[in-house]
């Protein structure tokens, strides 16, 4: 135990020696939040019902600002841990902590443990920026919003681990994991609002993890209650790409 | 495979019988046998490609072999991994560390990787790295990575320890450095499996050398057994003026004596140095310039891979 714990520190100190992995965790979740909030403002016009439907009744900001925390999930599984692990992979870093008895759990475990710390640090970063500079709504239900955000951690930790798993290299994680990562950040709710997508859209979007899970944090957060539905498929998101990662975790 | 090995006395650290890995339709390690006695520096050596690295990765439990038996300290490696982990140590060939990581934070984090690690500051200064204790791996060079890389095979205070072509990288004093450590780690009574493709790196340290050629073992012996019995005959030269010395073709083991103006080179087996100075001075001849040109491990090595190219 020991071990985890000590590999998990030299993770965190390694993570933030790279600057790289910060901009992804924090950056573009922020320049989400500074470009929405400063385009639509969080303004709401009572009598427009069409505009009412899109927004789901609240103004933008509060629209967007459960979203910007699954954008946080998104980057952390999508890109940082995946291109780790890979890279850990291809250089051979993976193979001498075989050598050194690190079991997968291990391995894993410290990898998921960094990124889930970095996250929760860069989603309470959101809440407060977005709470003082916008002035946005705090969440309506607290346990029903970290049960979501605990449930999306854990979905794209897999989702991360599978990924860095299956792709052949670093530079393979880079094209697939980013190219994921913009799609869902484009149409799975943090972009336009899902009301305005085309039907194709739509169905891509659905298609997309990030899209029930921040119908499902978006729901708590206004006061919508909680969706076993969405729940329902950000889990087993999760669940599919835990039991894949495991089975098709390569040492070298 | 030439002759029987010779065996270690006492007991075994490695047992290996028959040991096979195929990769696909390779079989780059073919039916290998060899025991290492316990503290004992074993080397292997071997061209490129001939199963060198396989082998020993088959020993550490990284690879699993496709056949044959293996035993280290006791110790099933493709079953009892885990158990046998702890107790061994490995400096890979082609591995590496995160690039942001510390020499201190490697050691300090394989040492509590391991429950019955040594103090790694101790490491730190045996192998020449306490001016690089806060240097990121990346920044290393090529010697001290690869000094860093033994450091950490050795962290775990292990029983038998396995380098990889330890001291590639190094620069010849940093080799010798290297090499004494070796000899130290030996001394505290760990077994020692040495893979390299320096001859005089297996000569200079290893109780028992094994030839590999091809996935299968050449030639196993001590240094000396394999160059007398591979390597080129004995030559000693020396200088003398005057008239021919017949009687130096009497001398024992000398089997040829070819004279290049007042030149003079004998060519023979045994230890002929011996008897030809023996000679030179019983005849009232002392030459300034006599020398034996010592046969080498390499020397042995190229007439044994010739050997066996010449037989497939």
């Amino acid at each position: 135990m020991r071990g985890v714990q000590k590999l998990a520190w030299v993770e965190v100190k390694l993570f933030i020696r790279e600057p790289i992995a910060l901009v992804f965790a924090f950056a573009f979740p922020f320049f989400m939040l500074f470009v929405l909030a400063g385009v639509f403002g969080n303004d709401v016009d009572p009598t427009d019902e069409e505009n009412l439907r899109v927004w789901r009744g609240v103004g933008p900001s509060d629209y967007y600002v459960s979203t910007y925390v699954g954008l946080v999930m998104a980057s952390a599984g999508l890109v940082t841990l995946p291109l780790r692990l890979a890279a850990y992979r291809d250089a051979g870093v993976l193979r001498r902590y075989r050598a050194a008895g690190v079991s997968v759990p291990v391995v894993l475990g410290a990898q998921v443990l960094v990124s889930l710390g970095m996250s929760v640090l860069a989603a309470a970063g959101i809440i407060v920026s977005s709470t003082l500079i916008y002035d946005t709504v705090l969440p309506e239900n607290w346990p029903l919003v970290i049960a979501g955000i605990g449930l999306g951690l854990l979905t794209f930790s897999c989702i991360g681990v599978l990924l860095g798993a299956i792709l052949p290299s670093a530079r393979a994680v880079q094209g697939a994991g980013l190219t994921l990562f913009f799609v869902m950040m484009m149409i799975s709710g943090s972009g336009p609002p899902l009301e305005v997508l085309t039907s194709v859209m739509r169905a891509v979007s659905n298609a997309m993890p990030l899209t029930h899970l921040n119908l499902l944090v978006q729901d708590a957060w206004l006061g919508f209650g909680w969706s076993w539905w969405e729940a329902l498929i950000t889990a087993a998101f999760g669940a599919a790409s835990g039991i894949l990662a495991v089975r098709f975790f390569r040492w070298e | 495979m030439a002759g029987e090995p010779a065996t270690p006395a006492g007991d075994r650290a490695v047992d290996v019988d028959g040991l096979t890995k195929v990769y696909g339709s390779l079989r780059a390690v073919d039916g290998v046998s060899f025991q290492v006695g316990t503290g004992e520096i074993f080397g292997i050596i071997g061209a490129n490609g001939s199963g060198k690295t396989t082998t020993v990765e088959c020993l550490q439990g990284l690879r699993q072999r496709d056949g044959g038996a293996v035993s280290v300290l006791g110790l099933d490696p493709g079953i009892q991994r885990d158990a046998l982990r702890h107790r061994i140590g490995s400096q890979l060939q082609e591995s590496a560390l995160p690039e942001r990581l510390k020499v201190w934070e490697a050691l300090d984090l394989f040492a509590a990787l391991s429950p019955r690690a040594r103090d790694w500051r101790q490491l730190v200064e045996e192998w020449g790295l306490s001016e690089k204790r806060g240097t990121a791996f990346s920044d290393l060079s090529g010697g001290q990575r690869q000094r860093l890389f033994v450091a950490l095979a050795l962290v775990n205070d292990p029983e038998v320890v396995f380098l990889d072509e330890m001291t590639t990288g190094l620069d010849p004093s940093a080799r010798h450095a290297a090499w004494d450590l070796v000899r130290q780690v030996r001394e505290r009574g760990t077994t020692v499996v040495l893979v390299t493709h320096f001859m005089d790196e297996a000569e200079a340290l290893c109780d028992r050398i094994a030839v590999f050629e091809s996935g299968q073992i050449a030639a196993i012996d001590s240094a000396p057994a394999l160059v007398s019995r591979f390597a080129d005959q004995s030559v000693v030269h020396f200088s003398h003026a005057g008239e021919d010395l017949p009687w130096l073709a009497d001398c024992p083991g000398a089997q040829s004596v070819a004279r290049h103006g007042t030149h003079y080179t004998v060519s023979g087996d045994g230890p002929l140095l011996a008897y030809v100075g023996a000679a030179l001075v019983a005849h009232g001849i002392a030459p300034l310039d006599l020398r034996g040109e010592r046969a080498t491990l390499e020397q042995a090595f190229l007439r044994i891979a010739e050997h066996k190219a010449g037989a497939a």
